[in-house]
């Protein structure tokens, strides 16, 4: 791997990956003594090789797949998950828009008025917190990796998010009751890692991408920062352990964390008084029942 | 057509499969994977290079007969916060 400048054979490479997120995970305390974790889990290589190493290490570590409803793509993501939890034995829970809520991530996005991955964003926020407290699970872990974070920095900068700069960390602590920690325990490897683990563990993972992630603007900026990593190795690590060293710090102690209340409909936190995963269902029910109604 | 990529027909090259969207290419003659990635111009840190189970270096040979994936390793889309791993 270009970034330390070294090139592995296959078993010294997994123990260095898994070095790596055993390190990202005791250096920033990610997990307490007991920590019942649950895991979310779309069927790609990251996030199936983050619960193949927290099983491994023995970690108590539930998968949660959500069913975006997404043509053959989600079809295929379930079946992946399903199969490696059958094959290791894991716990997996796994719930379905359409089922739970009438509507799939198409269906949500044109009736909120949303573009598919915002919706598809908030709804996975919301069910993992509301998962993770309906199971009494301490922690959500996702497989976001240093190749994301780095994308969303950059994203972030270009625009000076200052909120969202502010917020971004691989473990984001419990801020109010009823919100779950949440841990990225991959923010140390890359991308291309993910990958070559997820191969060389023989985790059968989805290689066909979402649709809707045609033209992301995270894929530009991800593009950008592999140009520069190309040039130059270990410019997407300095840039983004840079952000979390020297300039997170500073923007944490700048104000304290947003005041949230219980939703007035769901008792999710939010910092209004209906949440926006509400607000964004009722919308497009709305939209729903004013179509079907129009019908001759 | 000489050493270029052209679609897969049965002949002996090298076999190559792509995504995005799924599809089968063969070329003819040994060469570096290096090699190949740059001719199909793509990315080399974006892609595995992989026969059966194994991850090829940059610097590996493939030549007649051998079946390779080129997989890419970036995924997108993306979310309010973050692109969507989870
Ligand atoms: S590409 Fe967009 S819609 Fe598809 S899974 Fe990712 S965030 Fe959701
Ligand atoms: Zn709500």
């Amino acid at each position: 791997m270009r970034r330390h400048r070294a090139a592995y054979c296959a078993p010294h490479f997994l123990e260095f990956f898994e070095a790596q997120v055993h390190r990202a995970i005791t250096t920033q305390r990610m997990f307490r003594p007991g920590e019942r974790i649950l895991v979310a889990v779309s069927g790609g290589k990251d996030s199936l090789a983050l619960w193949e190493i927290l099983l491994r290490r023995g970690d108590d570590a539930t998968g949660l797949h959500v069913d975006l409803g997404i043509d053959d793509y989600s079809q295929e993501s379930r079946e992946r998950t399903e199969e490696f939890a059958r094959a290791r034995g894991a716990r997996l829970i796994v719930v379905e828009l359409r089922a739970e809520y009438g509507m799939d991530i198409g269906t949500l996005a044109e009736g909120s008025g949303r573009a598919p991955c915002s919706a598809c964003g908030l709804s996975k926020r919301y069910l993992f917190n509301k998962l993770a407290r309906d199971g009494d699970f301490t922690a959500v872990a996702t497989g976001h990796n240093l190749d994301d974070e780095a994308a969303v920095l950059l994203g972030n900068l270009l625009h000076w998010n200052m909120d969202q700069l502010a917020r971004q960390a691989p473990v984001l602590e419990q801020t109010h009751p009823h919100l779950v920690r949440r841990v990225k325990p991959l923010y140390r490897t890359s991308e291309r890692e993910s990958a070559a683990y997820a191969l060389l563990r023989g985790i059968d993972y989805v290689i066909e991408e979402c649709p809707h992630s045609r033209g992301a603007r995270s894929l530009l900026h991800k593009d950008v920062l592999n140009r520069l990593e190309a040039a130059s190795a270990g410019t997407k690590q300095a840039f983004y352990w840079g952000f979390l060293d020297r300039l997170a710090p500073v923007l944490r102690a700048g104000g304290p964390p947003p005041v949230l209340r219980p939703c007035g409909q769901c008792d999710q936190p939010t910092t209004e008084e209906v949440c926006a995963f509400c607000r964004m269902t009722a919308r497009a029910a709305a939209r729903q029942s004013a179509r079907a109604s129009s019908l001759p | 057509m000489g050493r270029r990529a052209r679609p897969a027909e049965g002949s002996c090259g090298v076999k190559i499969r792509l995504h995005h969207p799924r599809r089968d290419l063969e070329i003819s003659g040994r060469r570096r994977v290096s090699g190949i990635l740059t001719e199909l111009g793509l990315d080399h840190e974006a892609f595995l290079v992989i026969r059966g189970d194994a991850l090829l270096t940059s610097d590996s040979e493939v030549g007649d007969l051998d079946e390779i994936e080129i997989r890419p390793v970036i995924s997108g889309g993306t979310t309010d916060e973050a692109p969507c791993a989870a």
